[in-house]
């Protein structure tokens, strides 16, 4: 691990072809953040018991199970997928785009940051997240969602759950360092014949890149990912909603002016 | 896991009551502030008692908004304010993102407020002295910039709603357009409510419902744009479970067109008999513009959640 430095690119590869599922991650994202979690429940449908990313879980372990009826073969991760997701440290960020109050900052890690003293509540950025990452805390009336271990990074120690993952699907590193060792990884997976792997935010389609990116054993959509087609930032409906108010306005001002002309009535 | 819609993977931000309640009183009060502008631009002085009517309303709907938003901070409420100021430590300063209609919207709430404060107590001092307090040029003046604003109050929620990742709302550019012409709608029925304690204002009822009619056309068109442009995206099954709803919304533009058409028959009629049914079709209709002026808000916000 270098020594991690302010003013330098960070990120997460998640690398979901080597994910067991063990939710080590989720544990030592909660221990360290003191994030107390859910009330338990038991969805009973999957391996799955935590549901979604919330202000709870700033990491979750999707499993994606497409078991189908002829028995895979080994090592074929296609019939069961796991993927720990997490906030993807847009480079082009949904939440920041929005957020009115200023408390989305990109820090001096270049992540994606909700300072909690700024933040007062409104919920816009989860209107746009496009991963549906930030969730409301209750109790402190505001948005929470995976800091990247800032605090951690300030300490020169590396987030919580790439520490604890004990198969390094989640790795943490300088962005260079990582995109480098997914490119690596990606080659390795299609020469041994596993062609649908796919690097998801390596480069710049999906919001102008993600520092915490992923490999994936399957189309984007499969793992609740948008494509790069459907990778849109709120503000592309800025212009249209106001200019279809702008005519509705001028029709309607035409309308009142002709409805009350004055007509010599009386 | 299963996710619905192919391409929409966002949680839902919880905008529930006090938000619909907020985009309701919205679109009354800068609607209203809109129609009793255009009121005064007419230049007959018959017309003035309803407009007033309408900067009242403005104000007290205006008055609403922030309540209803600051209560919508849940635990945060007393933190309303950096709406408007950032708070970063060592970068404090003004919060103002044109691209985030949030952020434009708080900007636009309070500076409408001051509009809209002013305007109806001109219009209170004036009824108090018997005679206009400003000259009318430049009375007018200051309710076109108001008028302006309360225009962009009433549909920018609307536009707020679409700059998002949300299914349905960001699936359509027809929301800003869609809630200034049910909020002109609303403004000109509640109006034609009150009209019933300010006798003198009647004089303008005939042509207040023509105007709803207007906009009440140009609603319908936007609710078929809206599902057009919802149906293209492939998010309509989402609007579907609030098919009621929208049926109530669809009531209110109705009851808009209808009351117009009644009018216009009943003024080439004449006749007190007429009047009476006036008065009584004016309850009905402009009850049922209102009610579906909320149901067309509840119908667009819930259909995302
Ligand atoms: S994943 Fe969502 S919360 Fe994280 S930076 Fe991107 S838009 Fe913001
Ligand atoms: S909830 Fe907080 S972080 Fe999210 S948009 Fe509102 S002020 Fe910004």
């Amino acid at each position: 691990m270098p020594t991690i430095k302010a003013g330098e690119e960070y990120g997460f590869f998640t690398d979901t072809s080597v994910c067991i599922g063990c939710k080590a991650c989720e544990v030592a994202c909660k221990e360290w953040n003191q994030l107390e979690g859910n009330n338990p429940t038991f969805l009973a449908d999957s391996f799955d018991n935590t549901g979604d990313l919330d202000a709870q879980n700033w990491r979750h372990v999707k499993f994606i199970e497409h078991v189908p009826d002829q028995s895979a073969t080994t090592g074929d991760g296609t019939a069961w997928l796991m993927m720990s997701d997490v906030c993807k440290h847009c480079k082009h960020a949904s939440c920041m785009e929005v957020c009115p109050t200023g408390a989305i900052i990109r820090t001096e890690f270049n992540t994606v940051f909700i300072q909690q003293d700024v933040c007062n509540g409104c919920r816009n950025c989860i209107a746009a997240c496009p991963y549906g990452v930030i969730g409301m805390n209750q109790q402190t009336g505001t948005a929470h969602k995976c800091t990247l271990c800032y605090d951690r990074l300030q300490g020169g120690l590396e987030p919580a759950c790439a520490k604890a993952c004990p198969t390094q699907s989640i790795q943490f590193g300088p962005l260079a360092d990582l995109q480098q060792a997914a490119d690596v990884r990606l080659a390795t997976l299609h020469s041994q014949g596993q062609t649908q792997a796919q690097l998801y935010g390596r480069d710049d389609k999906v919001y102008g890149g993600l520092n915490a990116f992923f490999l994936l054993m399957d189309k984007p959509e499969t793992y609740g990912l948008p494509n790069a087609d459907n990778a849109k930032l709120p503000s592309r409906n800025d212009l249209g909603g106001y200019v279809g108010a702008a005519i509705t306005a001028v029709l309607a001002i035409v309308g009142g002016l002709i409805a009350f002309r004055r007509r010599g009535m009386g | 896991m299963v996710y619905l819609a192919a391409e929409h993977f966002v949680r839902s931000p919880q905008w529930l009551w006090y938000i619909l309640f907020y985009f309701f009183f919205a679109g009354l009060a800068g609607g209203s502030y809109a129609v009793a502008t255009l009121l005064r631009l007419s230049g007959e002085a018959r017309d003035e008692p309803a407009a007033r009517i309408g900067f009242y309303v403005s104000l007290v709907a205006t008055v609403l908004c922030p309540i209803l938003l600051t209560a919508d901070l849940g635990v945060s409420w007393t933190r309303f304010w950096h709406m408007l100021v950032d708070v970063t430590p060592g970068e404090t300063g003004i919060n103002f993102k044109y691209w985030s209609p949030m952020s434009v919207g708080a900007w636009g709430l309070l500076v409408f407020g001051f509009f809209a404060f002013v305007s109806a107590a001109e219009a209170w001092l004036s009824d108090r002295r018997g005679s206009p307090l400003v000259p009318p040029f430049l009375n007018r003046v200051f309710n076109v910039v108001g008028a302006v604003l309360g225009i962009f109050i009433a549909s920018y929620t609307g536009v707020l709603l679409s700059v998002s990742n949300q299914p349905v709302w960001s699936d359509t550019w027809s929301l800003g357009g869609l809630f200034l012409a049910s909020g002109l709608s609303g403004a000109t029925a509640l109006i034609g409510l009150l009209m019933r304690y300010r006798p003198e204002a009647a004089f303008s009822l005939a042509r207040l419902h023509q105007a709803a009619g207007y906009f009440s056309a140009l609603e319908l068109a936007l609710i078929i744009v809206f599902f057009v442009t919802v149906g293209a995206a492939g998010t309509l099954p989402r609007v579907l479970p609030w098919l009621a709803l929208w049926a109530l919304a669809v009531a209110g533009v109705a009851a808009g067109l209808v009351g117009a058409r009644g009018h216009m028959r009943v003024m080439m009629a004449g006749g007190s008999a007429a009047l009476a049914r006036v008065r009584l079709d004016t309850v009905v209709v402009s009850l049922l513009v209102l009610v579906g002026v909320l149901a067309l808000r509840a119908a667009v916000i819930f259909s995302a959640q």
